[in-house]
């Protein structure tokens, strides 16, 4: 039913401008959607997928488009799984006017795959919180779009946190922290940000690998059991959250010793492990659960006209975060029309925008976005925006924020973004931009 | 003494995880005993089951049903689903394929599991469902002996309890009842079966609601342990070491293959793992399970086939 629901609101995206269909396709910007609606990880997907989508159709329904040129959207289910993502990449990527104005793929793995056909195809790749976390240099990366925060900037914001808890960052010494992960290159980027903070702060770390899809794990909770960390950092996905959960609890390992990921830290991640999850605690992309300001422009102009495709999503954490997604994307291609026109985009355009985007304190009032997001700037050598986040936890109903912004250290991530980067160039024979030189 | 009591903790949960992963597997041996049909739909088919189960349940407790009776009303709804499902596999795939080898038999339960996949989520929703028919918190025994005790989950405890009764359950129907003697009639031969008067039709229809149910308790097991949610159809891969260690015709082999592909992943794991970087007891099951290929080809208690050339 909710597929079916997806498939009218699409179709009413699309309709919105189908009066003299050839000129309403002309003043039309494609933008494409990988999503996993079914599949093991459809639990997280659908909730950002709807979030997604439903800012779309605010743009549209509200303003009437992005000054004048409407958003035709099209989904493409690829059930996490990379060959599948590359698939709908290829099958999405020359529809429109001008093409798709970016991909947004919520899959890390995807995400290794397309970042080498986006630069030959000339489309941004926006990975909101994932991704490789040395695409941060847009030297290097000029196609991917970290934004908002990279596993680097996650990792050294919950050792900070954790250090916070202990008294301070000199009590990290001697102390335990082992990272349970999702065995990929999703649960694999924190690695190196740990082990740097580790030789830093003299903590001895470990790193527990689960293997896909995460529902078996006990030998690793009893080794667990047996270590007794002082903290435990999960970095897992769909079901491996709760099951993570579920499993420290059964050994007794304390929930509010637990720190995940933003991607291990909304609702489904905690609801089927029940009471068990009370006291878990997770990083926040900036963002958490809840209604905004958006939402009541959401509410008036989306849900009351039934065109939302949320149910029980609605404001959810991972519902959000799909709202802030398609808003930096849809501020990007704004941005890029300031210089271009107002007219359907390129890929190419569009990537200046995201390059030029300033989203200050004041636009994202404007935008509806307050309390939800810090401002946060991009340019040629910084894709990713921004550099902090807060820590939010379970209180057995709802997620409760408990901290205050944490500014992850470049000191210690900004050389590791360089040497990542250049290694990335020698090997893929890359020159780097100047951007000095850009504009 | 520590290490004494890491291992055996490490090896009881083993043993009892097996026991789940037999759960799953039961309905594989069912199913080829009867037919000769290896269905890849079962892992399927516990998502079915629970999705029914679960759904309809927390349907019936948001209306005010006592708890005892929404369990009741939704096992019988999700066995009646799974008589559904049983049905329409007879009568749409499995009849039309009767006499085709058993390749394409085997290609057809694949086609049945992405229609299971699929229509179990268009019907009942993709959402993590949570499930509490069992206790699932935890028993430290030997707090005497070792430091920390010896560390059991009751949910596992439980699921070796129901396994233990399903078999007897299944061994008693087997043994006992004409419908029993009759799938055992047809696993031995379908023709001589047929000749005797026994209905292929409705034996293959037995089989597969019997499998449904098997299928039904290993989702209240494994959907009290992860929710239920789509990720229980891969318990299919965790079963298929299993089914290679104890024989694909044996039941009593579904459980000890079980116990023997539990332990030794754990083992592995906890033992192995942090030589070798970790993460390996998903494939570990299935280097226990080719090195039982390679020595016993039809499994430990499969029957061996004497075939004159």
């Amino acid at each position: 039913m909710k597929k079916l629901t997806l498939a009218l609101a699409a179709f009413a995206i699309g309709a919105t401008g189908m009066v003299g269909p050839a000129i309403a396709q002309q003043n039309e910007q494609f933008v494409p959607a990988l999503v996993y609606r079914t599949g093991p990880y459809a639990p997280n997907g659908i909730p950002f997928a709807d979030g997604v989508a439903d800012y779309w159709t605010l743009i549209n329904e509200r303003d009437g488009g992005i000054n004048g040129v409407k958003l035709v959207m099209e989904e493409c289910e690829t059930g996490y799984a990379t060959d599948k993502g590359v698939e709908c990449y290829e099958r999405l990527k020359g529809k429109g006017p001008t093409g798709a104005a970016y991909f947004s793929p919520l899959s890390t793995g995807i995400t290794f795959a397309l970042t080498e056909k986006v630069p030959g195809d000339k489309i941004p790749l926006l990975t909101m919180g994932y991704g490789r976390s040395e695409s941060r240099n847009g030297a290097v990366f000029p196609w991917n779009f970290v934004a908002v925060g990279s596993y680097w900037t996650a990792a050294d914001v919950a050792i900070q946190h954790i250090a916070k808890e202990l008294g301070g960052m000199d009590k990290l010494k001697d102390k335990k922290i082992s990272l349970v992960y999702h065995d990929s290159p999703y649960g694999k980027e924190p690695i190196p940000a740990l082990e740097a903070r580790a030789a830093k702060n003299g903590f001895t770390f470990k790193a527990i690998p689960v293997t896909h899809p995460g529902v078996e794990q006990k030998s690793q909770w009893l080794a667990i059991r047996q270590d007794r960390p002082d903290y435990v950092l999960l970095w897992g996905w769909g079901v491996m959250n709760s099951t993570s959960i579920k499993e420290a609890a059964a050994v007794g390992y304390p929930r509010d010793k637990m720190i995940g990921v933003w991607w291990s830290g909304a609702e489904p991640d905690v609801t089927p492990a029940g009471d068990q999850s009370t006291g878990y605690k997770a990083l926040m992309l900036q963002h958490g659960a809840g209604k905004f300001k958006v939402h009541e422009d959401l509410d008036k102009n989306v849900v009351s006209k039934g065109k939302s495709v949320a149910k029980d999503t609605y404001a959810q954490v991972l519902y959000n975060r799909g709202l802030i997604n398609s808003m930096i994307g849809v501020e990007a291609i704004r941005t890029a029309q300031k210089k271009y026109g107002n007219k359907p985009l390129t890929g190419e355009q569009i990537r200046w925008g995201f390059e030029n985007l300033n989203l200050t304190e004041a636009r994202i009032k404007e935008l509806g976005f307050e309390g939800m997001l810090q401002p946060m700037r991009f340019s040629c050598e910084d894709h990713q925006g921004a550099d902090v986040a807060r820590v939010q936890q379970w209180d057995g109903k709802a997620w409760k924020t408990i901290s205050d912004y944490y500014k992850a250290d470049l000191s210690i991530l900004d050389p590791m973004v360089k040497e990542q980067s250049a290694k990335y160039a020698t090997e893929k024979k890359i020159t780097p931009r100047d951007c000095s030189k850009e504009s | 003494m520590v290490a004494l009591g890491q291992f055996l903790e490490v090896l009881l949960s083993g043993l009892l995880a097996g026991v789940l992963y037999s759960l799953v597997a039961l309905g594989f041996v069912l199913i080829f005993k009867a037919s000769g049909v290896f269905n890849f739909a079962q892992g399927a088919m516990v998502l079915l089951a629970g999705l029914a189960l679960v759904r309809s349940l927390d349907l019936m407790v948001a209306k005010g049903l006592p708890f005892w009776a929404a369990v009741i009303i939704g096992l019988l709804f999700a066995a009646a689903i799974m008589a559904a499902m049983a049905f329409l596999v007879e009568r749409f795939v499995l009849g039309p394929l009767a006499n085709q080898d058993g390749l394409t038999l085997f290609m057809a339960t694949i086609g049945v599991t992405f229609m299971i996949e699929g229509g179990a989520q268009m019907l009942f929703g993709s959402n993590v469902y949570p499930l509490r028919l069992y206790p699932d918190d935890a028993w430290f025994m030997f707090e005497n002996i070792f430091e920390g005790g010896i560390l059991l989950n009751k949910l596992d405890v439980w699921g070796g309890v129901i396994a233990g009764v399903l078999v007897a359950g299944l061994a008693l129907f087997f043994q006992w009842t004409k419908t029993g003697r009759a799938l055992r009639a047809v696993a031995d031969d379908h023709t001589a079966a047929q000749s005797v008067g026994i209905s292929l039709n409705w034996i293959w229809f037995v089989v597969w609601l019997v499998a449904g149910l098997v299928a039904l308790v290993a989702a209240t097991v494994w959907g009290t342990k992860l929710g239920v949610q789509f990720s229980i159809t891969f318990l299919a891969l965790k079963a298929l070491p299993v089914l290679i260690i104890g024989g694909f015709t044996s039941v009593p082999g579904a459980i000890v293959g079980g116990l023997i592909a539990g332990a030794g992943e754990k083992l592995a794991e906890a033992y192995l793992g942090p030589i070798i970087g970790g993460g390996i007891e998903y494939w570990f099951a299935y280097v226990l399970a080719l090195i039982v290929l390679l020595a016993r080809p039809q499994g430990l208690f499969g029957e061996r086939i004497i075939e004159r050339i």
